[in-house]
Parts: C-alpha cells; structure tokens; sequence
C-alpha cells in the first residue's frame, strides 16, 4: 500500500482561471480602465490618509487672511483683506482719553502693567495659500481633501448598504419565487411608483423632523440607501431566477445543503459580479446625491465639510471674484468621478465580456 | 384594450394602497410628535397636548391612517402646519411654474438628443463619434450644482444676458424673460445622459437584418435612418420619457431654489425644512399615483408606435 503512496507522479494540474482571475487579465489590458483605477485608488488613499489624520488635519485652522489668493496669484489684490486688516487696525487705535472725568483715572497706570504681564502672541495670517482661502482664511486645498474624505465615505457607505439590502431581497424574491416574490414585487412597486428625488426628500424630511436616523454622517447614509435599493433588487432577482435551476444548484440540493447554504453560499458568488458593477455605479450615483444634498442643507451636518458645502459656500464668493473654493470642489469631484464612470464600464465589460 | 386599461387600473390598486401606507409608517410612525417641532421653543405641555388634538396625532394609529386615507381620495389635506395656507391650493399653484419650465425643457431635450443621437450613431466608431462620448462622461461628471452657479453667474452676472433670479405674475415675461436661462441649464444638463442612451438605442436598430435590406433596394440613407432606424428605436425612447414624464411635475428643485421660481420643487424643499408633513405627503402620494398613470399611458402609446405590441 504505502507504495502507491510514496509514489504520486501527479499529473501536472491545469488548474482553469477563474471568473475573477480572467476579469483582472481583461481589465489590465484595458488602458482607460487601469489609469481611472488608479485614479480612484488614489481618491481613495487621500480618503484614508486624511481619515487618519497623516493630511488635512488641521483644515479648519485660520491659517491665511480672509480669502487668501492662491501662490501663483500672488499679486493680485484682496480686498477683503485689506478690508479686514483695516478694521482690526481701528479697533488698535487709542481710546478717546478720558482721564479727566473718569474717576477711576488714577488707576489706569496699574492696569497697564497688568496688561503688559500678559503675553499677547499675534499669529500672522499667511498672504497666500496653496490654492487660496477661504472666509475665515481656511486653506481651500486642505478642505477640498478633508471633504472628499466625507463625500467619498458617503458614496461608498450608502453603497454598500443599499447593495447589501437590494442583493438580500432580491435573492429572497428570486430564489423562493411565489408568495415572498410577490410580496417582494409589490413593496419593490411601492418604492419605484414614487418619483426617486421625492421619496429621498421625504425620507430627509422625517429624518430631519425626528432625529430618528442617528447623528453626523449617518442619517445621509441611511436615506441614499433606503431609497436606493430597487435597482440592484431587479437584477439580483433575475439572477437568481436564472441559477436556481441550474444543475449545480440542484446538485448542491442533492449533497443536502439547506437553503440558506443555497442561496448565499452556491448562487451569490456566481452573482456576485453583478452585484460588484453595481457597487462601482451607485458610488458615483450616491457622491453625487450627496454634494446636492449637502449643499441644500440636508446632508452632513455643518461643522463637516464636504463638497457639497464647499460648493454651497462657494455660490456667494464667485460674485465677489473668488473662484478657487469652486474650482477645488467642483474639479475634484468631476475627476473623481469621471475616473469612477469609466472604471465601473471596464469592470463591466472585464466581468461580463458578454455584454461587450 | 379597454380590459386592459381596466385591467391594469385594478392592479394599480394595491401599489396605491402601499404607497399610502408606506408614507403613513414614514410619517405618522417614524415622523413622531410634530407637535414638538410646532410648538417651537416655548413648549408647555398644554399647548402640546391642544396641537396634538388639532393635528388628530393623538388618536390610535388607525383611526390616523383611516383620516389619511379619506384625505388622498377627498383631495383635502387640511391647512400647512407652518403656512396655514390650504394644501390643495399649494399645490395647485405652485404646479404651474414648474410646468412653465419643465414642459419646454422635456421638449427641447427629447429633440436635441434624439437628432444628436441619429447624427453621432450614423458615424459610429469615428473621431466625431468617440469625442462626442468623451465629452458626455466628463459632462456627466461635473455636480448640477457646479453648472448652476458658473452658468447663473456668467450669464445673469457678468454678461447680464438673463435675469439673475425673478419670476411675475405674466406667463409670457416668466416663458420669456425668466425662463430662458434655467431652460438652458436644465437642457445642458440632461443632454449628455440623454444622448448617451438614445445614441446605444440607434445603434442597437442600426445592425438589424432590415437596415440591411432597406440599403440594398436603395432606400435613401436619410429616409433609412429616419424612417425606419428611429421608428424603431422609438420604443425604448418612449419608455425613457415615461421615466422622466413625472420628473416633469416636481420639477428640478435646485433650479427652481437657485432661480427663485414659485414651484412645486422649490416647496418641497421649503416643507422638508420646516417639517411641513402634510405638504410632503400630499405631493408624494399624488406623484405617485400619477408616476402610475404615466406609466400606463406610455404603454398604451407603445401600441400606437408599434403595431407588433399586444395587450396581453
């Protein structure tokens, strides 16, 4: 016996690539792919880093004068600076002398003194910033980074949720079919009958009203997503229609996986790309519900920042000539998701070369 | 036919039905006490108790659906909480200034981008036709917010073309005066989406068996394309309007909050802040019972486009 055993000139395994392992080969000889890839993950490291505190930290500190230029608009004149240099120049300006009549006069002298115990430290506002300031002198730069750092985390978390919720339900209604499908269908008839902007502002409305949706970034996340389930339950569901039939579904019947076991442990990886495209678009759909959100005051709470409330701040500046808070928000975002746009259509096409 | 349309009412009934309950949980249950939030700062708990009685939020939970129930089909919703104007007049009102920008923006859109459409599909695969497409991911990309503000700015500020904001009393200073400028916008925005999709409708019809022939009896190209290329990609158009006919009546809310237009999207925004339920739920439960009707419409129409459809 141990012969055989010690003897196992094993045929060399040709082991065939797998869905996923096929999928990166396509999508790395897709150039446009690759570079918006890199993009995002680039997007999405500036997220973590400024997350940990590595970048952006100190964003809300004043840094520079009010509405600081940019360096390489150095020469240009503010105004608003000037403005507001000269009225803290005023307030330096000696007090009408009223020794005579005070009667607390012969004590000034002392109080001086005092003053003078106290060491005032003047910081000097910067006259420039890398690409400018804001109101308060904030550095628009380190903003645009800390408010990606929201936006981003919005769009992937709101996601994420709706993914996870739209895959559950649809696999229930594709998988049991009968009573649970129509029931399914009919609270999936529900949601699509309402106009999509208007079921997301009633859900802000209770929201704000209640407070019943938690604090800071979650009520936002909560909203896009409960509003946002439908589409990917459709797909899912004809998923699942399809592959519950199939004869590894059957076979795994057989070997008596329970139904559970069936549904997410057999059918949901061979859906799962479906599921993963569907991911990418949402990010996009939901960065960018949530900059509109925002700015209209029903988003992130408003000692964050995000896009949307730079783009909120940056409506009154252009008036006044400063452009730099709009172009930070607007131009970030618009690459981030273009690059995102573009990578979500090479994913599909890598994952589903099929629909090519 | 007629069993069909009766057929499909029938089965309207229970999403109608869902709706109304889904806005009650959301509302009545989850909404909580309104009271809090009306009575303001000053609560005594008296004059809770009094707005409470008023509002009927103190009786049981049925009786408040079966009074939301009688208000969707009576049309009668009371007054504003923060208003005390007549929900039914609001909206009655505020639907016409929507509808003064949306109707000649669904038109202008819908033709824009079907000719771009038919133009960039005939050159399919060329310079023309890639630039096209690059432009419209980037032009996708760009926040609504950011094209109204450059746009509101340019135009309304620097070269003074437009009014900044305004609306009158005057239908045709407000399609001629005030209009222009968010018509604009709202064209601009939606062309690129819009064009991107019809353009992948042209296409798939464009390699059909019948193209074919119809080039090899000689048919000319423009009556090809018009002719026969769009009448069949006509369908899935139809069924893209059908989605964004009901966007029509609530109207784009930021153009309507940007430009000071006294419409039914720009309300919206006002009742979500001031936690004005009966506004919300009213236009809600109409918008969609009319999402509904649409929907129907446009699948009547399919038979008119398509003789090949039958009402099964």
């Amino acid at each position: 016996m141990s012969a055989v055993l010690d003897n196992p000139p094993a045929p060399p395994v040709q082991e065939s690539p797998g869905l996923w392992s096929l999928a990166w080969r396509r999508m790395r000889q897709d150039t446009v792919g690759m570079v918006s890839l890199v993009v995002v993950v680039f997007f999405l490291a500036m997220m973590l880093a400024s997350y940990t505190g590595l970048i952006a930290k100190d964003w809300s500190k004043e840094r520079g004068v009010s509405y600081a230029n940019p360096s390489f608009l150095a020469g240009a004149e503010n105004l608003e600076a000037k403005a507001m240099a000269a009225k803290e120049g005023a307030s330096k300006t000696p007090p009408v002398d009223l020794s005579d009549i005070d009667p607390l006069a012969p004590r000034y002298k002392e109080w001086d003194e005092r003053a003078a115990k106290i060491a005032v430290t003047e910081v000097k506002r910067a006259e420039t910033l890398a690409f400018g300031g804001d109101k308060w002198g904030r550095d628009v730069l380190q903003k645009a980074i800390k408010g990606s750092e929201v936006s981003i985390f919005v769009g992937l978390a709101s996601a994420l949720l709706a993914v996870t919720i739209g895959t559950f339900l649809g696999a229930m209604a594709g998988y049991w079919g009968g009573k649970v499908n129509d029931f399914l269908e009919w609270f999936y008839n529900i949601f699509t009958s309402i106009p999509y902007i208007l079921l997301i502002l009633a859900f802000a409305a209770v929201a704000q009203a209640s407070g019943k949706f938690g604090k800071g970034i979650l009520p936002i996340v909560l909203i896009l997503s409960l509003t946002g389930w439908t589409g990917i339950y459709r797909l899912i569901r004809a998923e699942y229609i399809k592959h519950c039939n199939r004869e590894y579904v059957k076979a795994a019947q057989a070997i008596g996986a329970t139904n559970m076991s069936r549904m997410f442990h057999h059918i949901l990886p061979n859906v799962s790309h479906v599921a993963l495209v569907q991911l990418s678009q949402y990010t996009v759909g939901f960065i960018k519900a949530e900059v509109i959100l925002s700015f209209l005051g029903f988003g992130v709470p408003v000692d964050m920042v995000s896009w949307g409330t730079m783009l909120a701040e940056a409506q009154n500046e252009l008036v006044i000539g400063k452009w730099w808070q709009l172009v930070a928000a607007g131009a970030s975002m618009a690459v981030l998701v273009t690059a995102f746009s573009l990578f979500t259509d090479s994913l599909r096409d890598a994952l589903d070369p099929k629909l090519k | 036919m007629t069993a069909y349309v009766i057929r499909r009412i029938w089965q309207m009934v229970p999403t109608i039905f869902g709706v109304i309950l889904l806005i009650f949980i959301l509302f009545n249950w989850v909404g909580g006490d309104p009271a809090q939030v009306l009575a303001g700062k000053i609560s005594n708990p008296e004059q809770i108790a009094n707005i409470r009685r008023q509002l009927g939020v103190d009786l049981p939970y049925w009786q408040q659906l079966l009074i939301f129930v009688k208000q969707v089909f009576t049309f009668d919703f009371g007054r504003s909480w923060s208003t005390n104007e007549e929900v039914s007049h609001i909206l009655i009102t505020r639907v016409g200034p929507t509808l003064t920008i949306m109707v000649p923006v669904l038109i202008i859109e819908t033709l824009l981008a079907v000719g771009l459409a038919i133009l960039v599909a005939y050159v399919r695969g060329t310079l023309t036709d890639r630039v096209t497409m690059i432009v419209c991911t980037v032009a996708m990309s760009i926040s609504f917010l950011v094209y109204i503000i450059v746009f509101q700015w340019l135009f309304g500020f620097i070269l003074g073309w437009f009014p900044v904001q305004g609306w009158s009393e005057s239908f045709w200073k407000n399609l001629l005066t005030y209009s222009p400028l968010p018509i604009m916008l709202a064209v601009f925005v939606g062309l690129a989406p819009e064009l991107r999709l019809y353009r992948s409708f042209i296409l798939d019809e464009i390699n059909q068996d019948y193209v074919r022939t119809a080039r090899a009896k000689g048919v000319a190209e423009r009556k090809v394309m018009l002719k026969h290329v769009l009448r069949n990609a006509l369908i899935p158009i139809l069924t893209n309007l059908g989605i964004l006919l009901p966007g029509v009546f609530v109207g784009s809310f930021l153009l309507e909050v940007f430009f000071s237009i006294p419409g039914l999207g720009r309300e919206i925004i006002t009742a979500v802040n001031r936690s004005d339920f009966p506004v919300i739920k009213a236009v809600t439960v109409y918008l969609a019972i009319l999402t509904m009707v649409i929907n129907l419409a446009v699948d009547v129409t399919y038979k008119v486009v398509d003789p090949r459809v039958s009402f099964k």
